[in-house]
């Protein structure tokens, strides 16, 4: 009994760490909330001398680059996963499979690292005049304004990087997922590639898929050292992509060490706001990915 | 080396002028190094049923498969030899495997409802070969429905989920879903296997009638099954074709033992 | 009834084959950019002061970062000897005693949701904890932090590999009068032996790698790891943050990709011995 109770204790553990984090996250900010009320999610000011300030401008830059990166490693992850399963020979999708899987492990800092040095002067001296002049798209305020190679936009895509093997991953086993005799089924109505996976193994495993993308997104909310070093950190809201900006965790670990009485307050909201928000979408992420196993009877 | 009779004999068919629907000549099957099937030939008679029998792992699966080609979805699967239906190759490489699979249609051992509704489901073939207005998609539905012997069962539920529908209704749709996109020939993979005993009568007597508009290839282990529904029956065994006739001859006047103690239950 | 045309499905088929092929290859590229790149430019940094000296305070270009090293396999020991036990114990409760029990299915719930929680909101959290309330930072609540994040990853995985273990084992132990603890402890985990090494190996990859958490409770140190519980403790992770943003002098770039490369090969090769090791023991 003492065993059983020991074990239990420790798992329990988990519930009372989860709890933790809202208690500790809601006390200190607390001074916060009471000082900006609701509108702090609204207001775009971040103002350190007269300690006056307002989220928008961490939600605005959490949100774009999310959105970017959401919008090229989902479809991306989608095609890459239709390649494993679908169309490459076996022993090349076993390879590109291991490969995917490791790359899934590579530490976030290692992205950053690469995306400052690297990533940065390639999308200021060949990604953005590409946009911006060839592309002719300078005249659309989302890509005008100086090519510095920083700002939202590299974020965005290099987060997508780094969200890409996960979510292809996932995806790679949802399609797998799907049992063969079905897909025969369909190729043997006379459906192409494309068609089986678009109307069979895609609403087969659509659960599946819209938990990888949850997951996705999860990590991609709430990534900080990917984001750190290329997006400028800076608290503005600004319509340009190629601009600086900052995410809820960019500002966080920038800002932290410096911020004394409400400034860390301040930026403990932030946290708490970030929390709430990755919660609910690993609760949703969580839920879909449940209703799979539950059908497939493991498996993920 | 296993003991074959003539599977083209001319003896067969006599007093059957129906013509014949698929020629298969000289076809060897192979899963990677592994050879799987021997020199089968064999004539299918065109709006007959005919039964494949023999012992689990013969080979009759795999012969079956290769009607339509869809071992090819598997890379390491290769068939030699000609199939031919309605005098043009199945296996050459100009052959059209979308037009193939529309012209053969195929039913699986499991019943195979993709995952959306009744309606959609049969919907589903017609609307990747044919462009029609909502009325006649409706319109074919239903009579695919019909043909299968379901539409009474069904006709208030079509919106329900394809997966909701009982194991033998399941089976029923798949058929519906083929047969709604107007095939020449049906394959029939152990379609009863995982059917329970009065859905299987169902769908027996369903295959009766669907033999007045297609030809059917049905493999089956059940070998009043075959007795019961089938015009012609093969007999298979390692791979070979071991015996081809009427199914009246096959059942009643075996050519060769291992046909009659197959037949008669001393293996298999 | 008028037929589909052919052409332009098999259109649709090869556009989206070629699309995929192509995503691939783009994938591949830069993926292979970015692990060439650690590679090469790590391996120029790699000498003898490298891993024998420690960090120099900014500005002096010469020194290692061997208390960096040192700092981060103390911090992740630290992080395992207290979220492995905890994580194992937590999975046998899930696969042993709470199956399909309400709290066993909410502790499993929370166990996936706290997978996905960023890990920048952990090292706020034991930042309340421990460093704000003793107003030291220090290697110690870095431990904590990364333990934390071990716990669910530890838990999950203990359970699936018990799960595994086939009930008749379980019960055969349980019918010689074998106590509940024994039987898990000696049979049980021996059985699934591989399995748990794996996970908990996964769980010391994943978060050997962690840079967010330590910025709120190790932060860096030039000194090496000896006040471990009470000071700023040095690492890898945090290193490279400063090396690489806050320094205009090319050698701490170099040392930086070399600290990047130390910890990326650390955790792949950990990976690739966890995957070798599973394919072996389902064989």
């Amino acid at each position: 009994m003492l065993f059983r109770h020991l074990t239990l204790i420790s798992a329990v553990m988990i519930i009372i760490i989860m709890a933790g984090f809202f208690v500790q996250l809601l006390f200190h900010s607390l001074p916060a909330i009471e000082k900006f009320g609701i509108s702090f999610f609204f207001r775009n000011e971040w103002d350190p001398v007269r300690l006056e300030f307002g989220a928008a401008g961490p939600l605005y830059g959490t949100l774009v680059t999310t959105l970017i990166a959401m919008l090229i490693a989902v479809p991306l992850s989608f095609v890459i996963a239709l390649f494993l399963v679908e169309i490459a020979p076996p022993h090349l999708s076993r390879i590109i499979s291991q490969a995917i899987d490791l790359l899934a492990a590579v530490p976030s800092i290692i992205y950053g690292m690469w995306g400052l040095f690297y990533f940065v002067p390639f999308m200021q001296n060949h990604v953005q005049p590409f946009l911006a002049d060839t592309l002719y798209l300078k005249h659309i305020p989302l890509f005008s304004g100086p090519q510095m190679g920083f700002g939202l936009l590299t974020a965005g895509l290099i987060l997508a990087l780094m969200v890409l093997p996960f979510i292809t991953a996932v995806m790679r086993d949802v399609f797998r997922m799907v049992p063969s005799v079905v897909k025969e089924s369909a190729y043997g109505a006379g459906a192409t590639t494309w068609e089986v996976t678009f109307d069979v193994t895609m609403r087969y495993g659509m659960q599946g898929l819209l938990g990888a993308v949850f997951l996705g997104l999860g990590r991609a909310i709430g990534e900080t050292m990917a984001v750190l070093f290329i997006i400028g950190n800076s608290p503005e809201i600004s319509t340009s992509l190629f601009s600086s900006g900052t995410t809820i965790s960019a500002i966080l670990a920038n800002k932290f060490a410096e911020a004394e009485g409400i400034y860390k307050n301040v930026l403990f909201e932030l946290g708490l706001t970030l929390l709430v928000i990755t919660l609910l979408i690993q609760v949703a992420a969580q839920w879909w990915l449940n209703k799979v196993r539950k059908s497939s009877g493991g498996g993920l | 080396m296993i003991e074959t009779a003539d599977t083209l004999s001319p003896e067969i068919f006599k007093g059957d002028d129906s013509p014949v629907k698929i020629a298969v000549r000289n076809l060897n099957f192979y899963y990677g190094d592994h050879q799987a099937l021997f020199g089968n030939n064999i004539d299918i008679k065109e709006k007959r049923v005919t039964a494949v029998i023999g012992p689990s792992g013969c080979g009759k699966s795999t012969h079956l498969r290769i009607y339509n080609r869809i071992y090819k979805l598997y890379r390491e699967q290769r068939a030699e030899g000609e199939i031919m239906l309605d005098g043009d190759n199945v296996l050459a490489d100009n052959m059209d495997i979308l037009e193939l699979r529309r012209k053969v249609g195929m039913i699986f051992q499991k019943p195979t409802p993709f995952p959306m509704s009744v309606f959609e489901n049969v919907a589903y073939g017609l609307k990747l070969h044919y462009k029609l207005s909502k009325s006649e998609t409706a319109e074919r539905v239903e009579k695919g429905l019909r043909g299968a012997a379901l539409w009474d069962e069904v006709k208030d539920k079509l919106k329900k989920p394809g997966m909701a529908l009982s194991g033998g209704q399941q089976q029923r749709l798949c058929i519906a879903r083929a047969i709604a996109i107007q095939p020449e020939v049906l394959l029939m993979d152990e379609p009863t296997s995982a059917i329970d005993p009065i859905g299987t009568l169902k769908i027996e007597n369903l295959i009766e009638e669907l033999k007045k508009d297609f030809t059917i290839v049905i493999v089956t282990h059940n070998m009043q099954q075959a007795a019961r529904i089938s015009d012609y029956t093969a007999f298979f065994y390692q791979g070979y074709i071991v015996e081809y006739n009427k199914t009246s001859d096959i059942f009643t006047k075996p050519r060769l033992k291992q046909t009659e103690d197959y037949i008669t239950g001393r293996f298999g | 009834m008028q037929r589909r045309g052919i052409a332009g499905r098999k259109g649709i088929n090869y556009f989206v084959t070629a699309l995929s092929i192509g995503a691939s290859i783009l994938g591949v590229v830069f993926l292979a950019w970015i692990l060439y790149t650690v590679i090469y430019q790590g391996f120029r940094s790699l000498n003898f002061a490298f891993f024998f000296e420690p960090t120099k305070p900014y500005g002096i270009p010469d020194g290692g970062i061997a208390n960096a090293i040192l700092g981060t396999v103390m911090i992740t020991a630290g992080a395992s000897i207290i979220g492995v036990p905890l994580g194992l114990l937590g999975g046998v409760y899930l696969s042993e005693f709470g199956r399909s029990s309400k709290i066993g299915n909410a502790i499993r719930f929370s166990a996936n949701v706290m997978m996905g929680i960023p890990s920048i909101i952990v090292g706020l959290f034991v930042y309340t904890l421990l460093v704000y309330t003793t107003k030291s930072f220090s290697g110690f609540a870095a431990s904590v932090a990364l333990a934390i994040i071990m716990f669910p990853v530890v838990l999950r995985t203990t359970e699936d590999m018990l799960c595994m273990v086939p009930n008749a084992l379980r019960e055969s132990a349980l019918a010689i009068g074998i106590p509940r603890w024994r039987a898990t402890i000696c049979i049980i985990f021996r059985a699934a032996k591989t399995g748990l090494i794996t996970g908990v190996l996964l769980s010391v990859a994943r978060v050997s790698g962690e840079t967010a958490p330590l910025l709120f409770t190790a932060l860096t140190s030039d000194a090496w790891p000896i006040h471990f519980f009470t000071q700023p403790t040095a690492n890898l992770t945090v290193t490279i943050t400063e090396y690489a943003t806050n320094s205009p002098f090319e050698v701490m770039h170099v040392r930086a990709w070399g600290a990047a490369l130390l910890i990326t090969g650390a955790v792949l090769i950990l990976n690739i011995i966890c995957r070798t090791l599973f394919r072996e023991a389902k064989r």
